[in-house]
């Protein structure tokens, strides 16, 4: 892979201003943010990526050196929900993720210009930097029917996604609709939807699900390519091991209840104020592996089971399917003891709620080397 | 005559194609067609109603609150479910936080660029940018140092040779009128609201674990527990925190949106006669009191009349198919109650990729909702003007103000600048309102009331075996509506009709447009090619597209007919 290194050619604007490439560091200084700052939020990406602190000094001299990488976020059978936790992002603020460290060339929910003028916007971009772009994809693509369920500018998002993923140096599956189909793919799934590694097999994907993604973890995955110049390492559900790799279970602050047998019986009893654990209410933290007890949401204000409800298990694959009905209590969670990854526990567990709603064929749901349900495409 | 097509319709939610025929500079005729479908009423069938909240939230992002309100509120009232009134509190804040940061993203992020020149903004005069803005305000960032850097800001930005969002616009089109500083002063405060909405929507963090989707909804009440002297449940910190953004959200209402709403709106007044539409309003009203009285009056108008205000009667409400990918059992011309529907997905439009649709035929993958077969405008202009109309104090002398600040009469509002100044309106009165909910939340736990949730009809088991009900909401984008039938403790049939589905809603069986495409319709198009005005009409309604098409209910099963009264 390549992320545009720094250089110095140059050339002159329409405006007659001079026109370079400045890393993202220089953009950062130019606009006025002091260095202490710029170390400081290196330092919070070095967090969010769950590196050692002494990783910060390496995040800022990649950041330092990088270009601006030319990003195109693509809207599918979405709710615009991961869109919205972009804007609440913090750490960068989304004013400086689309002035200083990208350059979001293609995104429809923020972009000025529209109809065929934003057709050309995409085209420049891919053509231009064919093999060099990130993409995020946010939503489901619908393959049945010949993928009619949705279209932009009169071709598919099938269509849209084989070409723009296709050219791209990885895309990021942004929300659990892109990484694995989402409601829109939830028994009997009508439009026929599915994630992005299954409308498009050749492509780069990396899975960021959650309904909806943390923008933090967003943020964390592109820092992490510009340092490290890898995507990271993923569990096999294609989800980064450094924001996914933990159960919720595991990292939830009200855990001790959990193991002192401690449950909240009713909304609003005295077990419910007092924090003790959601477990019998629905929990879903049991079978989910995010890291929303640590990293929180809007600044680390909070998160689900703060707010004296249950996870609804939003980040793991069909959630929609296994995990519900919402407040129906996982079956055989064990007392004590932490289990290593996802790969080794999960299916198990949901499985069992999964049984709940076999009538509907959601058992289906499950099979890992799940087909695209219509053609199939490198 | 050219027939032009927008698609996509950027800055908006959701996936909208406008086509349009222009005839000596006039649009003459305009289809709005929603182009993405999920399914999600299908997919809800069978599933545990307490759940419908949770799935139907999906439906938007943007709006993230209102179908987990509407849905709620449709359970509770199949099941007969009295909320407690700190609950009730409770959903009115986080309905009003909703409805301020929305509107305020609104105007800024998806509707300023359609007036403000942001490539003009590099000719400013900081000093004189700063003077216009102390004459509008006492806004703390007027000064002509902060201009300056942000005129810096953008430069440099301009200077880096990737206009990234920026790139490929309408920038130096002729109907853009601003001067150079009110663009810069503007731009600025594109900048400024992209912070402040992150901060401000952390009261739905705050109660409801994050936004989007808060997860706090039950059926009967809300999750976040109340107790003053629990660290796990809200209590005085937590409150105060609440009060402190309320605040800083009602601020920012008074002392930059609505003085940039109307410095920008003198400079485009023409536009208070353009984009009037159909002239039919409707709006459910919204934030009910601990008696279930509505704070906004509910209410229809008809024809432009303000002197006559007609009651809402749910039962008055139909979908019909016509022009919609959808087939409908009850036959050609024939509408259906949300309680009754069943529709099926049929694409019938061109194969893609494709020039243009066939709008003689089904063109849309919304339905096309009507009250008592008419075709109804829903949203911010509606609430405004039925609370105008049946005499709402604190409405009348908003808009009386707005009124007289712009030199206009009330007719001025049926138009694309008055929808755009009504949202503003509704901003403002909902801005000071809520932070008197929060007053009235925290006297009920000064008096020791922690209830927020009532238990009774929690388990499934103490249900009939049928039930069915509504849930209506006033949310940001107007009149929402969902319906369940419950049986046997799962859902049989559940059904939405949504703000952006009244409004952008293809023509019905009489040929009837939709509230977009007869705003359209006489809208000035100066070049074809840059079909700028096309793009303020639409963006005056805010559309939310992936709420509109979400319709998909029961197909082949059997349904208990249902009278409604």
């Amino acid at each position: 892979m390549s992320i545009q290194k720094g250089s110095d050619e140059s050339e002159k604007s329409e405006q007659g201003l001079e026109k370079r490439e400045y890393s993202v560091g220089e953009i950062l200084k130019k606009r006025g943010v002091s260095r202490r700052d710029f170390l400081k939020f290196c330092t919070a990406m070095t967090a969010a990526m769950s590196l050692p602190a002494s990783f910060a000094p390496s995040v800022a001299q990649a950041l330092d050196e990088v270009k601006r990488p030319t990003l195109v976020w693509l809207n599918f059978q979405d709710c615009t929900g991961d869109t919205e936790a972009l804007l609440r992002s913090a750490n960068p603020t989304v004013g400086e993720i689309i002035l200083d460290i990208l350059s979001v060339d293609y995104h429809e929910t923020i972009m000025a210009a529209a109809g065929h003028q934003a057709d050309e916007a995409l085209e420049n971009t891919i053509t231009k930097y064919k093999g060099k772009y990130l993409c995020v994809v946010e939503g489901s693509i619908s393959m049945k029917d010949g993928g009619v369920y949705g279209c932009t500018s009169g071709k598919t998002h099938l269509e849209i996604a084989r070409r723009v993923c296709g050219g791209a140096l990885a895309t990021i599956a942004i929300g659990t609709c892109a990484a694995y189909g989402g409601i829109a793919a939830a028994v009997p799934n009508p439009t026929g939807a599915v994630g992005v590694k299954d409308a498009v097999p050749g492509a780069t994907v990396i899975n960021l699900p959650g309904c909806p993604c943390n923008a933090d973890n967003l943020t964390a995955t592109i820092v992490h390519y510009l340092v490290f110049n890898k995507i990271p390492a993923m569990d096999s559900k294609g989800r980064p091991l450094f924001a996914y790799g933990k159960r919720i279970h595991d990292n939830c602050e009200r855990r001790p209840h959990f193991d002192a047998g401690q449950y909240v019986e009713h909304w609003g009893d005295d077990a419910h104020r007092k924090g003790f654990c959601l477990y019998k209410m629905g929990c879903k933290g049991p079978a989910t592996f995010h890291n929303c007890p640590t990293q929180r949401y809007n600044e680390k204000t909070s998160w689900p089971v703060a707010s004296g409800h249950g996870c609804a298990g939003c980040s793991e694959p069909q959630f929609w399917d296994t995990m519900s009905p919402l407040y129906r209590r996982l079956p055989h969670v064990p007392g004590f003891g932490i289990e290593a990854t996802a790969d080794k526990i999960g299916l198990g567990l949901v499985a069992g709620a999964g049984a709940a709603f076999a009538v509907h064929g959601a058992l289906n749901a499950l099979r890992k080397d799940k087909e695209p349900t219509e053609t199939k495409e490198g | 005559m050219a027939r032009i097509v927008v698609d996509p319709i950027t800055r908006i939610e959701g996936h909208l194609r406008i086509e349009a025929e222009i005839e000596g500079g006039f649009i003459k005729d305009a289809w709005s067609s929603a182009t993405m479908f999920r399914g999600i009423e299908k997919i809800l069938r069978g599933r545990d109603p307490r759940d419908a909240w949770f799935w139907t939230q999906r439906f938007c992002g943007v709006c993230t609150t209102v179908h987990s309100i509407a849905s709620v509120r449709a359970v509770e009232d199949a099941l007969k479910i009295k909320i407690p009134p700190n609950a009730q509190l409770i959903r009115n804040i986080i309905m009003g936080i909703q409805n301020v940061q929305d509107h305020v993203i609104h105007f800024y992020h998806l509707h300023a660029l359609d007036w403000v020149d942001i490539t003009s903004a590099l000719k400013a005069d900081p000093i004189k940018t700063a003077a216009l803005a102390a004459s509008l305000s006492d806004w703390p960032n007027n000064s002509a140092t902060y201009f300056k850097g942000i005129q810096d800001k953008v430069k440099s930005f301009v200077a880096s040779g990737r206009l990234g969002p920026f790139a490929n616009a309408y920038w130096g089109h002729p109907a853009y009128k601003l001067p150079p500083e009110a663009n810069l002063m503007a731009t600025a405060h594109y900048l400024e609201a992209l912070e402040w909405q992150k901060d401000v929507i952390k009261i739905h963090a705050i109660l409801g674990s994050k936004n989007p989707h808060p997860q706090s909804f039950l059926v009967g009440g809300m999750s976040i527990p109340i107790d003053p002297d629990s660290q796990n449940a809200l209590n005085a910190d937590k409150l105060f925190e609440i009060k402190r953004l309320l605040k800083k959200a009602q601020d920012f209402v008074e002392k930059v949106y609505i003085p940039d709403l109307l410095a920008i709106a003198s400079f485009y007044k023409e536009w208070a006669g353009i984009g009037g539409g159909i002239g039919n309003f409707m709006s459910y009203g919204e934030f009910p009191d601990a008696n279930g009285n509505l704070w906004f009056p509910a209410g229809a108008l008809l024809n432009k009349d303000l002197s006559k205000v007609i009651p809402i009667d749910q039962g008055k409400i139909a979908e019909y198919v016509d022009h919609s990918w959808f087939e409908n059992s009850a036959g050609a011309g024939k509408g259906q109650h949300p309680y009754e529907g069943e529709t099926e997905v049929r694409y019938t439009g061109p194969k893609p990729p494709y020039q243009n649709l066939d709008t003689n035929a089904k063109y849309s993958f919304a339905k096309s909702p009507r009250y008592e077969e008419k075709a109804m405008e829903v949203g911010p202009l509606a609430r405004i003007l039925v609370a105008y109309a049946s005499g709402h104090k604190e409405t009348k002398a908003v808009v009386d103000l707005v009124l007289g600040k712009l030199g206009v009469g009330a007719p001025a509002l049926f138009s694309t600048l008055g929808r755009t100044a009504a949202r503003g309106i509704d901003a403002l009165l909902i801005a000071q309102q809520t932070p008197k909910w929060l007053d009235e939340l925290i006297g009920n736990i000064a008096k020791g009331d922690y209830r927020i949730h009532n238990n009774e009809s929690w388990d499934p088991a103490t249900w009939p075996a049928e039930a069915k009900g509504y849930g209506f909401h006033e949310a940001p984008r107007g009149a929402l509506g969902h319906w369940i039938k419950i049986k046997d403790q799962k859902i049989l049939n559940y059904q939405a009709v949504v703000p952006s589905t009244w409004n952008s809603s293809p023509r019905d069986a009489k040929g009837q447009r939709g509230a977009y495409e007869a705003a359209l319709v006489g809208t000035p198009v100066a070049d074809p090619n840059k079909p700028l005005e096309i793009l303020r009409t639409i963006h005056s309604f805010d559309p939310c597209m992936a709420c509109a098409v979400h319709v998909m209910d029961v197909n082949g099963n059997e349904v208990v007919s249902v009278k409604v009264s």
